[in-house]
Order: structure tokens, then sequence, then C-alpha cells
């Protein structure tokens, strides 16, 4: 395998007596698609907020672009981009303003910022849009927006928490050739999903039962080991096992 | 009914979920209960002053003592020279300045007439008035002595009466004014936000689909605000009548009815709001602006409601916490019956129909949209 | 970095539909009527008299209270429980009773009594009805004593001549008292409201967690948040300070400049405040309640409305961690005593250090991970 840039060992958060993510241990290598697949509950955004210097472990130890969950979040945050499951760019602001705003906070140049965002509007054919006030953008666009907005700055790794929910079977097509050009470009992508025709686009996929890590390899491997016809099928034999309610 | 009960339920575990709201609703009213009792009184107490005395003979150092003497005032600064007493004013170090005139003693008794200069801080129009109303009566009094110990005629002797409030205390005109503010707040205020809030995050809309007629939904909402300032109401009177010794002079009924009946526009007032506005900020700004300041401001709660132009006066009256104070003065602090609130009341119950009425209408109204 | 965000939050600002608005408006409403409104001048007390001589004497007083200025009269009553109606029924202020022989008393007897009854439900009415009656019953017995000292020619009567001067406000205009301490008011409801309302906005939209998420610096990010209020408050003020001079014809005696430096080192205090509540907030609601909850608190322990020295001791002590009490105290006295930069170095240290603490805990509470 590459060179991991995500490392966690038994990497474990506990809210009281409710322990959302449970021990989890697995390593990411640099440029992979990696799919982090479980049930509504079953704790993959708590661990993707921990990945990404948001939110704390309880215990456990994990490494993020090199760089320590515990002591160098700050650090973290300099290599990674985001997108979080509720889209979280600024309504009030416009298509060109939002890309400038996070260009700026990641430290590129007025000019650099310039350029980056005609290239970007042009692949996403938004050119007419630049002017646009976010808030007035289709459910669609706005995600793609947002896809583009986290690799603005040419991340290390980008996490991506359930990006096409709520999306046509069209658009999410669309934003998967977005990912594919990112990995290609040689950005790791770490994808929380529940569409099961999804995890197959990915190079390696684990799934999340609460709060462990229940299987971890490719989806041809995982159909093997689990003698399934399809993803679909994997999920279902351990999402049965589950114990925990979903609310 | 059973649904309405749980709908109620609903409501007050929201409220009660929220710890820090519920702590201020619960703990504000005390706070400011305590604050309008003792702290925001206009009473005056040591204020420091100065004293200038070119003459130092007995009877100045007399009056000086007795100013000292008195609960009104320390004497903070004697000064050497009338030239710092602007300095002392600009730095704030004394309110008051007492100017004896020279020879103070030797005049008074020879040509029987002496001089006092009483140099005032005005910046404060009300608060320099009576710090020279009582540097002067305790300068008069001194006078009165004189005359009386000389035997001289003409003496009118003053018996004074404050009536209602015998320890001239400034708790008596707010407490009924804190009463007004926190109804409003807890009631309009709350129930707006309350219910705007359902909208903003569109659990509105699911509630409609119930099978519940809408007008419940809205009371269901109402209710835990009723039951919390009625509670407050409790509380206040408690407090004011144990810790601050303001006693309910009046009837008690009367005191219930017409604080119901003020319940009920603030309540009518709150769903008004939540119907006009979509936002908790609006909401919460149209309330603050649109409700509180004016109670604040032109109920006559702090600042006399004569004291204001005419125009005010007349804007004051469309003011339903205006009514409900004097009325709530009436009964609590002078002691008088229903009978003697009839025009508040009657104002009260009008706008309380009116407004109920309105508010219902524009419910509807939004339902249909 | 603090460019872009800078944009950012100014951005927002100009486009919200409502806030640009409540910036303008509200200076020009809150000062063009609440001075008006906030008004405990006492004038035209309503006086009951209850004249049980009917002699020239009592005739005299009464024609003498009413032509101070203070009295209107509004009720002559036969009886005291008469009096005491009109008193109930909000008809009049204050009873005058004169007793039976008053003026047989004071020629024979050599003194005489009146009863003054004052409503004191608002105590500072009654206090100074009840001081203006006194003080004129001082004055009519000096008068009758001349009168009479002319013939009888006996003693003298010590009598001490009272001069009295407000300084700074010779008109007792409580208008021009007001007027500062508004402007404080208005400083301290924009530039802590606003920010009150500000992060945890963004934590309800959802839009911090895409900035916790970058390597944006805690201190900038704060900064970003301050500046435009700060911006805010100049531009609140200077409308403030227009309308004082136009509408009411009040400039500051003191240094225009050193009101500014003021105004800038309290506005920062207030907003880091606000955004010190909006930052332990989860709602907008919570951080709402929270702020009205200090606000109100603040404002009626400044000394805004009531004077601090009338205030119980362990009140006092709380004023002192009150940055209003300071910046109410700082407005007077520039408006009205023209006070100098070196009369308010007490004031300017403490406003500085409230600002320095306040902002840095607005720093130290904004957490970029939970």
């Amino acid at each position: 395998m590459r060179e991991a840039v995500i490392y966690t060992e038994k990497l474990t958060k506990r809210f009281g007596d409710f322990t959302a993510v449970d021990h989890i241990s697995f390593e990411v290598g640099a440029g992979e698609i990696f799919g982090f697949l479980g049930a509504n509950g079953a704790g993959k955004t708590t661990a993707m907020r921990i990945l990404c210097g948001l939110s704390r472990p309880t215990s456990g130890k994990g490494t993020v672009a090199g760089f320590d969950i515990y002591r160098q979040s700050e650090e973290i945050k300099k290599h990674i981009g985001y997108m979080s499951q509720k889209f979280s760019l600024y309504e009030d602001l416009k298509v060109w303003e939002n890309m400038r705003l996070f260009g700026g906070i990641y430290g590129m140049s007025s000019r650099q910022i310039g350029e980056k965002t005609e290239t970007i509007l042009k692949e996403l054919g938004f050119a007419d849009e630049r002017n646009t006030m976010v808030r007035k953008l289709p459910l669609g666009w706005k995600q793609k927006l947002a896809f583009s907005v986290s690799i603005f700055h040419e991340p290390k790794i980008v996490f991506l928490d359930e990006p096409t929910g709520g999306v046509d079977p069209v658009t999410r097509r669309q934003f998967w050739e977005l990912i594919y050009q990112a990995a290609n470009r040689g950005i790791t992508v770490f994808v929380t999903t529940h569409y099961m025709d999804e995890a197959e686009y990915c190079g390696r996929i684990s799934i999340m039962v609460d709060g462990r890590i229940e299987a971890l390899d490719s989806p041809a491997a995982l159909r093997q080991q689990f003698r399934a016809a399809n993803m679909e099928d994997v999920f279902q034999q351990l999402a049965r096992k589950a114990v925990r309610k979903v609310d | 009914m059973k649904q309405f009960a749980a709908f109620i339920q609903k409501e007050f575990f929201h409220i009660f979920r929220d710890v820090r709201t519920m702590m201020i609703l619960l703990v504000m009213p005390v706070v400011q209960i305590i604050l309008f009792g003792f702290a925001i009184t206009t009473e005056v107490n040591n204020v420091r002053i100065a004293i200038f005395d070119p003459s130092k003979d007995a009877a100045t150092r007399q009056l000086t003592e007795r100013l000292e003497a008195s609960r009104y005032f320390t004497i903070v600064r004697i000064l050497d020279s009338p030239d710092t007493i602007d300095e002392i004013f600009r730095r704030g170090e004394a309110q008051l300045v007492v100017v004896f005139g020279d020879r103070f003693q030797e005049k008074l008794q020879h040509t029987g007439e002496a001089s006092v200069q009483l140099l005032a801080d005005a910046t404060d129009p009300n608060q320099s008035t009576t710090l020279t109303g009582y540097a002067s009566s305790i300068i008069g009094s001194y006078q009165q002595e004189l005359t009386e110990r000389q035997g001289i005629p003409y003496r009118i002797l003053l018996e004074t009466r404050m009536l209602y409030n015998p320890q001239i205390k400034s708790a008596y005109s707010f407490v009924p004014g804190v009463m007004g503010l926190i109804v409003m707040l807890i009631c309009a205020m709350m129930t707006s936000i309350a219910i705007v809030r359902e909208k903003e995050t569109g659990t509105m809309e699911v509630l409609l689909a119930s099978p519940m007629p809408p007008i419940y939904l809205i009371l269901a909402k109402a209710v835990p605000y009723l039951v919390i300032s009625i509670f407050n109401m409790g509380t206040i009177l408690l407090l004011s009548v144990f810790v601050l010794h303001v006693p309910i002079a009046g009837s008690f009924f009367g005191l219930a009815v017409i604080s119901i009946l003020f319940i009920l526009v603030a309540l009518a007032l709150g769903l008004m709001i939540s119907s006009a506005v979509e936002t908790q900020v609006a909401a919460m700004l149209v309330s603050g602006a649109g409700l509180m300041t004016p109670v604040m401001m032109l109920s006559g709660m702090i600042f006399p409601i004569e004291s204001m132009p005419p125009l005010l006066q007349w804007f004051s009256a469309l003011i339903p916490a205006r009514w409900y104070i004097a009325a709530v003065r009436k009964i609590m602090i002078q002691g008088l019956d229903l009978r003697a609130v009839w025009l508040e009341l009657s104002v009260l119950t009008a706008m309380a129909a009116a407004l109920v009425t309105i508010s219902l209408k524009m419910f509807k109204i939004r339902l249909n949209n | 970095m603090l460019r872009f965000l800078l944009e950012k939050e100014f951005k927002q600002l100009l486009r919200n539909a409502f806030i640009p608005r409540l910036i303008l408006f509200m200076p020009v409403m809150i000062l063009l009527v609440l001075p008006w409104a906030a008004n405990q001048e006492i004038r035209d007390l309503r006086l009951s008299v209850v004249d049980n001589d009917h002699s020239t004497f009592s005739g005299r007083l009464i024609r003498k209270a009413v032509a101070s200025g203070y009295f209107r009269l509004a009720d002559v009553s036969a009886s005291d429980e008469e009096a005491l109606q009109a008193v109930e029924s909000g008809k009049a202020d204050i009873i005058l009773n004169i007793e039976p022989g008053f003026e047989t008393n004071l020629v024979r007897e050599g003194a005489a009594k009146v009863m003054v009854s004052a409503n004191a439900v608002n105590s500072m009415k009654g206090g100074l009805g009840s001081y203006y009656l006194s003080s004129i019953l001082n004055d009519y017995a000096v008068e009758l004593r001349k009168e009479a000292g002319l013939q009888a020619g006996g003693k003298i009567a010590p009598v001490i001549t009272l001069a009295s001067q407000g300084r700074f406000n010779p008109h007792l205009d409580y208008k021009v008292f007001m007027i500062p301490a508004l402007v404080v008011m208005l400083l301290t409801i924009l530039g802590g409201f606003l920010p009150a309302l500000n992060i945890v906005g963004e934590k309800e939209t959802g839009t911090i967690e895409q900035i916790n998420v970058t390597p944006v610096n805690k201190f900038v990010f704060i900064l970003a948040k301050l500046i435009p209020y700060w911006v805010t408050g100049f531009v609140v003020l200077t409308i403030c300070i227009l309308i004082a001079a136009g509408g009411y014809g009040l400039v500051p005696k003191g240094n225009l400049a050193v009101l500014y430096l003021f105004a800038a080192i309290y506005v920062l205090s207030v907003s880091g405040l606000g955004l010190v509540i909006s930052n332990h907030s989860n709602t907008l609601q919570q951080a709402m309640f929270v702020m009205w909850f200090f606000t109100l608190i603040f404002v009626l322990m400044s000394g805004l409305f009531t004077p601090i020295t009338s205030m119980p001791d362990w009140a006092q002590a709380i004023t002192a961690i009150n940055p209003l009490r300071y910046f109410v105290e700082v407005m007077r006295m520039i408006y009205l005593k023209g006070s100098s930069l070196s009369d308010l170095l007490p004031h300017l240290l403490v406003l500085a250090a409230f600002a320095l603490f306040c902002s840095l805990w607005a720093v130290l509470s904004y957490r970029k991970n939970s």
C-alpha cells in the first residue's frame, strides 16, 4: 500500500455513557478513494469530525496528513478539505465570494484565487452563475459548489460527509466524476455515503455498525467474503447485527 | 382533549429542556424585583459634598456638623479657596458645594442676615433639586431653632404626611411596573418566539398536518407561558411583600382579575407578532422594540406620564401596560377596590377583546395562504 | 487572512435586509422620542387646598403657592377626607391643609400649623412636592416677619438667605441630562445585540462548521467579527451627535475626539461581551435572552435612569464592574461639564481594561472543536 495519510488506532469517542465511536483502527493511503459506510447513527459523522479536528477523541491514537489529531489539529486543518452533510457555504454571499473567502482563509493570494475561480467555474459550467447569490442555486448545484470549495486550496485529503444526499441520479453521476478528477490529481478522498451503488465506485470501503468497523476491504473482496451479489446485500447482512436504535 | 393535553406537555418539555432560558425566565423577576426594590432608587444617601467656609465661626461649624450628621451627605472636601470648585465638579468629586458667606455668625446676630450659597452639579436636574432641598431644609431647621429660641413670632409649623408610602420608598412606584414588564416579556415575547421557532424550523407544517384544529396548537403553545407568568406574578408579589415590605393594601381578588386580563392582552400581542414575522430574530426585535421599550419608557413605570408632552401622553394611552400599571398602583399601593379602577378595567377588557379577535384572524389568514 | 474575513463580514452586514436599516433608524427614533418620555421633571403638581381658616393670611399663602409656578390649584375641599378622595381619584397630587385659626394663632401665639399630605406612590414626586411647599412656607414666614418687624421694631430675627445655583445645566433641563446617556444605551444595544446574534446564527445555519475545519486563526476570526461592529458604533455615534446638535442644540462642551476615543474603547467591550454570549449559546433564542438579561441589568445599574449615589453600598460595589456605568459618566462629563482627557484618565484606564478583557474572553471562548 502507498504511504498512509490517515492512520487511526483504537480511536474512541464517548458522549456520557454513549460510545459513538468504539475503538476503530484503519489506514487510508495517499490518492485512495476510501468509502466510509454505515447506517444512520452508526458513528460515521462523529469519526469524520474527529479526523477533521472538529471533535476531540476520548481515547486512541490517530494522525491525519502526518499530524497528530490531539496536538496538531490546526496543522491538520491546513492540509484537508471538508464538506459537511448539511450545506454550509454562506447563502448570503455570491458564488465567487464564497470561493474568495475560503481561498483567502487558506492563505492564497488574490491573484491565485482569481485564476482558480475561473478554472473551476469553467469546469463546472458555472460561468454564468459567478454573481449568483448562493441561496438561489438549486440543491444539486450547491453540492457541486460545496465540493469545489472544499478542494479549492488543493488539500492533501478531502472529507465528504454524505455529499450526494437528496440529489438526483444524474447529478450524482456528475458529482462522482468530480471526485475522480480530484483523486486523479492526487487528492485522497474520504467519503461517507449510504448509497450502495456509490460504494462500488470506491477503492476500498469500511462498514461501521454500532460504532465499530465490521468490514474493511475493496468492494470486490467484500462481495466475495460475504458471498453476496452486490454491496447492498453485504450491507444488509452486517446491518442486521445492529442493536443500536436509530433515532 | 387528550391530544390537547399531550401538546401542552410537549410545550412544557421544550421549555424545561432549555435550562438556560428556563433559568432566565424564573430568575429574571427575582433579579428585577431586587434591583428595583433596593438598587434602583432615587433616594438620596451619603452624597459627596464639599464645603467652603471663609468664616470658620461657631455657627458655620454647627451647620457643617449638622450636614455631616445627616444621612444624606458625606463631606469629602473642605476647600481652601473657591477657585477649586469648578475642578471638583469637573472631576465628579462632589455633587454639592456649600459656600458660607464671610463673617457668618456676626452678620446673623447683628444684621439678622447671613448668606449661604448652594452650588449643585445639575447634570442630573432632579438629584440636584433634591440635594439642594435637603441642604436647605437642614439649614432652614437650624434657622427655625434660632427663631424659636429667641421667641421670634410668625413661625409656620409644618407637618408633612407621605400618603400610601410613608417611608418614601421608590420600590412602591416600581413594583407594579416590574409586574407589567415581566408579563409582557414572558407572555408576548416568549410566545411569539416559540411559535416563530416552529415556523422557522419547519416543524409547524408537521403539526398543522395533524388532526388537531390549528387553534388548539396555538393555545397549547400559550398555556405554558401563561402558567409561568402566573408563577412569576406570585414570586413578584411574595418578594415585594416579604422582602421589600411593600404590602398589598387593596383587594387581592381585584389584583388577580386585572392581572389575568393583562396576561390575555399580552398573549394576544405575542400571537399577533408571531403571525406577522418569519424569523426568531425578527420576532425578538419586534417585541423588543415594539413592546419592551414602550413598556419601560412610556407606561409610567419609571417616568411619570404627566411629565410627557401631550403627543406622547396620547400615545401612551395605546399601551396596555400603562393601564395595567396604573390599576395595580391603585389597588396594591393605594388600597382601593375594583370600583376605583373601572376605567382601567374597561380599557383593558376592550383591548383584550380587540387583540384576541385580530390575532386569531391573522392566524387564520396565514393558514389559508 | 483578515482582509478576506472582513470582506465577508461587511458584505453580510450590508446585505442583511434588516440590520443596516436598524442601525440608521434606531438612533433617530430613540433620540427623537425618548428624551421627551424619559423625563422626571416635576412641574405643575396638582394642589388640593383645605382652608379651614378663610382668613387674609391663609388666602395669601394659597396665592403664594400657586404663584410659585410649581403648583396648579386643582381642587378646593372642605375637609381632609374630601381632599383625600381627590388624591385617590387622581385629581390631586398634594394637599395643603391650613388649620382653623391660622391667622389668629400666628399673630397671637407667634406660631401656627399647616399640614402637607403628598401622594408618595411616586416617591420622587411626593418628596419634591412637599419640599417645594415647605420652602414656600419659609419664605412666607420671613415675609410676614419683615412686615411685622417694621411695626414692632423688636428683636432681630436671624435669617439665613439661601442662594442656590445649578452648575452645567442651569435650566435644569432633563433632556440635556438624558441624551448623552441614551447614546450609551444605543451603542450598547446595537454594539451588543448584533454580535450576540452573529456567531450563534452561524451555528444555526451550520456555516461555522465550514470555518472551524479551516486553519483560520481564532484571534483573526474574532477580530473580523469585532471590527464591523466597531465601525457600526462610529456610525451610530455620529448620527447621535448630529441629532443631539440639530434637534436639541446640544453640543459637547468637551473635546469631540475624546468622545470618539471613549466610544471606540467602549464598543469593543460590549461587542466582545456579545460575542462571548454568542459563543456560549446554542440557539438564537438563548443568546437573545441572555443578552437581554444582562443588558437590562447593566442599563438599570448604570446610573442612566437613577443616580448611582442613591444605591445601597452593595449595589454600588456591583456597578464597579459595569462598563456602562463608566461610559455613562464619561458621556455626561464630556457633554455637560467639558471634562478633559486628564480629568477622565481613571475612566479611560478602566474602560480599556474592560475592552481588553472582553475581547480576549471572546477569543478564548470561541472553540473550534468540541
